[in-house]
């Protein structure tokens, strides 16, 4: 079972999380846009990764991000129902248009990457994002 | 004694692709009525979780979405297998999802108790053979 990573981009020096834009995450994972273009300059402050949808409905905060592996409609579907930002799909999973078009009408920007999951959210770590509460409960 | 408004909507058992369509439109009008984002969020969840199992765990049924002063209801009726035990199936964790249903993201036996914590109320009722009829409030 797929267990839900929330992220959220973290400062080491001040303790705050601070917001990064979609674009700056596209580059992190070397990917690419798919849907929403427009919108590659909204700020996110949080990820989450899992394949398992009622996973990411069980533990949602205000993550805007939803790194996945998984590639079906019902993938935007559970984005939609929180607000989501954004799409993620790892390992080049290539959604269809009928996909791409439910995005659009949601508003959610679809990207997609190369690397497979473990490595996209490494990099996104790597790039600043870090657990927000649930992160520092373990520290 | 104020007004309430009725939506309906026909879910279709064997369309997992179009499975959400409800939810998203309960959604939008939810929206366009001003409602708090908490309340819109909590309903989202919890009528997605159980569009989902209609067509998972059953074949299809009716949503009925009734809006009136400070409550949403939601009553999901299906004419499925039924649940052999409600107890069990609300324990987090526990799905008898198959495997081809696990590799469309789902069956992590999250979805019942995800419309619990959502929601303010849940009655489950069920007759094995007949169907099952899920009915939850939000208030707001
Ligand atoms: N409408 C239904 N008809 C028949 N059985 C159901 C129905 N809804 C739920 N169940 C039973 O209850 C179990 C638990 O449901 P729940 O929604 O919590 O988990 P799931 O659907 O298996 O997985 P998830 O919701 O995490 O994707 C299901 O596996 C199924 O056996
Ligand atoms: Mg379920």
């Amino acid at each position: 079972m797929g267990h839900a990573i929330i992220l959220t981009q973290y400062e080491p020096e001040t303790g705050v999380t601070k917001a990064m834009t979609i674009r700056e995450a596209m580059e992190a994972v070397h990917g690419t846009v798919l849907s929403g273009e427009d919108k590659l300059d909204l700020e996110v402050h949080s990820a989450c990764g899992s394949d398992m949808m009622s996973d990411v409905l069980a533990f949602v905060k205000d993550q805007a991000i939803l790194v996945t592996g998984l590639c079906n409609p019902q993938v935007i579907r559970t984005a939609e129902m929180i607000d989501m930002k954004c799409v993620l799909f790892v390992r080049d999973k290539n959604p269809t248009q009928d996909m791409l078009e439910l995005a659009e009408e949601a508003g959610i920007v679809v990207l997609k990457t190369g690397h497979r999951m473990f490595n996209s959210c490494g990099l996104l770590y790597a790039a600043g994002l870090r657990g927000g509460s649930d992160y520092e409960r373990f520290t | 004694m104020s007004d309430s408004l009725e939506f309906k909507y026909q879910i279709d058992g064997e369309d997992f692709a179009r499975v959400g369509h409800a939810s998203t439109d309960v959604k939008k009008k939810l929206k366009m009525m001003g409602l708090p984002p908490d309340v819109i969020r909590r309903v989202s969840i919890a009528i997605y979780e159980g569009e989902i199992n209609m067509v998972i765990h059953a074949y299809g049924g009716e949503i009925t979405v009734t809006i009136s002063e400070g409550d949403v209801k939601m009553v999901l009726a299906d004419k499925g297998p039924g649940i052999p035990d409600i107890e069990k199936a609300m324990t987090a964790g526990y799905s008898t999802a198959s495997e081809s249903v696990r590799n469309l993201g789902f069956g992590a036996g999250m979805g019942l108790p995800n419309m619990k914590k959502y929601t303010d109320s849940i009655e489950i009722e069920t007759e094995l053979g007949v169907g099952t009829t899920v009915t939850m409030h939000v208030k707001f």
